[in-house]
C-alpha cells in the first residue's frame, strides 16, 4: 500500500483511538463528579469506584429496545444519529498531536490531514453537527422534540458567529489556518491565552453553546422539554447521540487548547521523534483532560439560562466583543507588539 | 481516481439538485440542498481550490440552510398537495432555457479548447484576498453596502409596529431578539 495513505490511516487510528473513549470515560467521570458536587456517592457498585459502570452502560445500550415512533419520519429518525457522528469523528482530523516525525526517510506530519484550510475545515464540519439535531427534532414528530430541534437551530447559528470570529483572529497574527503554524508560533512567542484574553473568553463561552452543554443546554432542558430533540430515542441510537456529544465536546476542546494553550507543546520541552511524538499526543490529551473537567464543573455549578438571556447574550454582548477582540488584534498585529 | 471521485459526487449533485426541485417534503428537499452544496464543495477541492470548498460548507450548508430548515420547522410546513399550475411549468420553461442559454453562451466565448487550468496563486488564500481588496475593491465595497441595505430592510419590515393596546416596547422584547438575529443571518450571505 501507498505508505502515504498507511501513515494516514495510521495517524486518524491513534486519533480515533483517543476520540471514541472520551464518551465512557466521561460518562463515569460525569457521574462521579456530579454526585460528588451533590454530595452523593453516584455509581459506585459496578468495579472498582464503579469504574466498569461505562462497560455496563454499553451492555444495556445493545439490548434495550429500539423503539421507533408510529407517526416518525422513518428515514429521517434513522438518519440524525449518523449524522451526529458523522462531523465528531471527522472534526479532529486537522487537530496537530505532536512534531514532525521522521520514519524510514520520510517526513511525517503529525495531523492527520495537513490541508491549509486547517481551522476553517474544522470549522465547516462542526456547522454540519446542528443538522442532526434539527432532523431528530422534526422526524420524531413530538412536540418536545420539535422545540428542542429548533432552539438547537437558533443558538448554534448564533454562537457559531462569536466562535468563529474568536478563532479569526488568532489566526491575525500568525497568517496561516494551518494549527501546526499556531502550536509553532506559541512556541516562539507565548501561548495565545495571555494577549488574547478577551478572545480566549467568548471562545470558551461559546464552545459551551455549541456543544449544548448546560448553561447553554437548552435543545435538551429536561425540565421543561424531557430531553428534547432526543427525546424519543432509545438503546444504540440515543448512545450515538450520547457519543456524537461528548466527542464534539473533546474536539472543541483539542481545538481550544491548540489556539490558546500551545496544543501538544509545553513551554521549554523540545523532544523530537517517537519521543516527542508520544510527549505531544500525552501532552495534548491531558490538556484536553483539563477541559473536559471544566465542562463537567460548569454543568453542575450553573443555572440554565432562559431562552432570551441565551439570545441576548449572543448576540448583544459576545458577538460585540468578539468584533471588539479582532479588531483589538488587529491593531496590535499591526503596531508589531504581537 | 480523481476522475472517479469527480464522477460520484457530480452525479450525486445532480441527482440531489433534482431532489430538491422535484420532492414534495420541504425537509426532504432543503436536506437535499445540503447534499447538494456539499457534493459541490467537493468539487470546488477537486479544483484544487480548498478554500472555497471550506466556505461553501461553513456559510451555505453549515448557516444559510440551518436558516432555511428553522424557518420551515417554526412554521410547520407539512407536504404540499397542492398541483403545480401550468403557468408555473411556463416559468420553470423559461427559466431553464435561459440558463442553458447562459451555459451555451459560456461554451461559446471561450471555444472548444480545455481552459487553461487555475494558476496556484489564484486560488490560494493569499492571491483570492489580495485580488478582493485591490482590483475588485469597488465592487466588494458595493456588495458590503447592499448588504447592509438589505439588514436594515429586513429589520425594518420585521420590526411591528406598537400596538395601542399593548406595553409599547417592551412586549416587543423577545420579538426584537427575533429581529436581530434574523438579520445577522442576512448579512452572513
Amino acid at each position: 500500500m501507498n505508505p502515504e495513505i498507511l501513515a494516514t490511516l495510521a495517524k486518524y487510528a491513534v486519533m480515533f483511538g483517543v476520540f471514541i473513549n472520551v464518551a465512557p470515560i466521561m460518562n463515569w467521570v460525569e457521574r462521579r463528579a456530579c454526585a460528588y458536587i451533590q454530595d452523593r456517592p453516584g455509581p459506585n457498585r459496578v468495579g472498582p469506584l464503579g469504574l466498569f459502570q461505562p462497560l455496563a452502560d454499553a451492555a444495556k445500550f445493545m439490548f434495550k429496545e429500539d423503539v421507533t415512533p408510529a407517526a416518525a419520519d422513518k428515514l429521517l429518525y434513522l438518519m440524525a444519529p449518523v449524522l451526529a457522528l458523522l462531523p465528531a469523528f471527522t472534526t479532529f482530523v486537522i487537530i496537530p498531536f505532536g512534531p514532525d516525525l521522521t520514519v524510514a526517510g520520510r517526513t511525517i506530519p503529525l495531523v492527520v490531514a495537513p490541508v491549509d484550510t486547517g481551522v476553517l475545515l474544522f470549522l465547516a464540519l462542526s456547522s454540519l453537527a446542528v443538522y442532526s439535531l434539527v432532523l431528530a427534532g422534526y422526524a420524531s414528530n413530538n412536540k418536545f422534540s420539535l422545540i428542542g430541534g429548533i432552539r438547537a437551530s437558533a443558538q448554534l447559528i448564533s454562537y457559531e458567529l462569536a466562535l468563529t470570529l474568536s478563532v479569526l483572529a488568532v489566526l491575525l497574527p500568525v497568517n496561516s489556518f494551518r494549527l501546526a503554524d499556531i502550536v509553532a508560533y506559541q512556541q516562539a512567542h507565548v501561548w495565545n491565552f495571555i494577549p488574547q484574553v478577551l478572545g480566549f473568553v467568548v471562545f470558551l463561552i461559546a464552545s459551551f453553546a455549541e456543544t449544548n452543554r448546560l448553561p447553554f443546554d437548552l435543545p435538551e432542558a429536561e425540565s421543561e422539554l424531557i430531553a428534547g430533540f432526543h427525546t424519543e430515542y432509545s438503546a444504540m441510537r440515543f448512545a450515538a447521540f450520547f457519543q456524537a456529544e461528548y466527542t464534539n465536546m473533546a474536539a472543541l476542546a483539542a481545538l481550544g487548547v491548540t489556539l490558546f494553550f500551545g496544543g501538544w507543546s509545553l513551554p521549554g520541552v523540545h523532544l523530537t521523534g517517537w519521543l516527542g511524538a508520544v510527549v505531544g499526543l500525552v501532552t495534548l490529551v491531558a490538556k484536553i483532560a483539563v477541559c473536559m473537567a471544566v465542562f463537567v464543573w460548569v454543568r453542575w455549578t450553573f443555572p440554565r439560562f432562559r431562552y432570551d438571556q441565551l439570545m441576548r447574550l449572543g448576540w448583544k454582548v459576545l458577538l460585540p466583543l468578539s468584533i471588539l477582540n479582532l479588531i483589538l488584534v488587529a491593531a496590535m498585529t499591526l503596531a508589531g507588539w504581537l | 481516481m480523481e476522475k472517479l471521485i469527480f464522477l460520484i459526487f457530480a452525479a450525486v449533485a445532480v441527482g440531489s439538485s433534482l431532489v430538491v426541485v422535484i420532492h414534495k417534503s420541504p425537509v426532504y428537499a432543503t436536506m437535499s440542498l445540503v447534499l447538494t452544496l456539499f457534493s459541490v464543495a467537493v468539487l470546488f477541492v477537486l479544483l484544487g481550490a480548498p478554500f472555497l470548498g471550506a466556505l461553501q460548507i461553513l456559510i451555505y450548508a453549515g448557516a444559510i440552510v440551518v436558516l432555511f430548515l428553522f424557518v420551515i420547522m417554526l412554521l410547520n410546513l407539512q407536504k404540499s398537495d397542492a398541483e403545480r399550475s401550468r403557468g408555473g411549468l411556463g416559468v420553470a420553461a423559461v427559466g431553464a432555457l435561459i440558463f442553458l442559454g447562459m451555459i451555451g453562451l459560456v461554451f461559446w466565448r471561450t471555444g472548444r479548447e480545455a481552459p487553461p487550468p487555475l494558476t496556484e496563486d489564484f486560488v490560494s488564500l493569499k492571491g483570492l484576498s489580495a485580488a478582493l481588496f485591490s482590483d475588485y475593491l469597488l465592487p466588494f465595497e458595493i456588495v458590503g453596502l447592499l448588504l447592509l441595505v438589505a439588514v436594515i430592510g429586513a429589520t425594518v419590515a420585521a420590526r411591528k409596529a406598537p400596538q395601542p393596546g399593548e406595553g409599547g416596547a417592551s412586549s416587543l422584547l423577545p420579538r426584537e431578539d427575533f429581529v436581530v438575529e434574523e438579520t445577522h443571518k442576512e448579512a452572513r450571505s
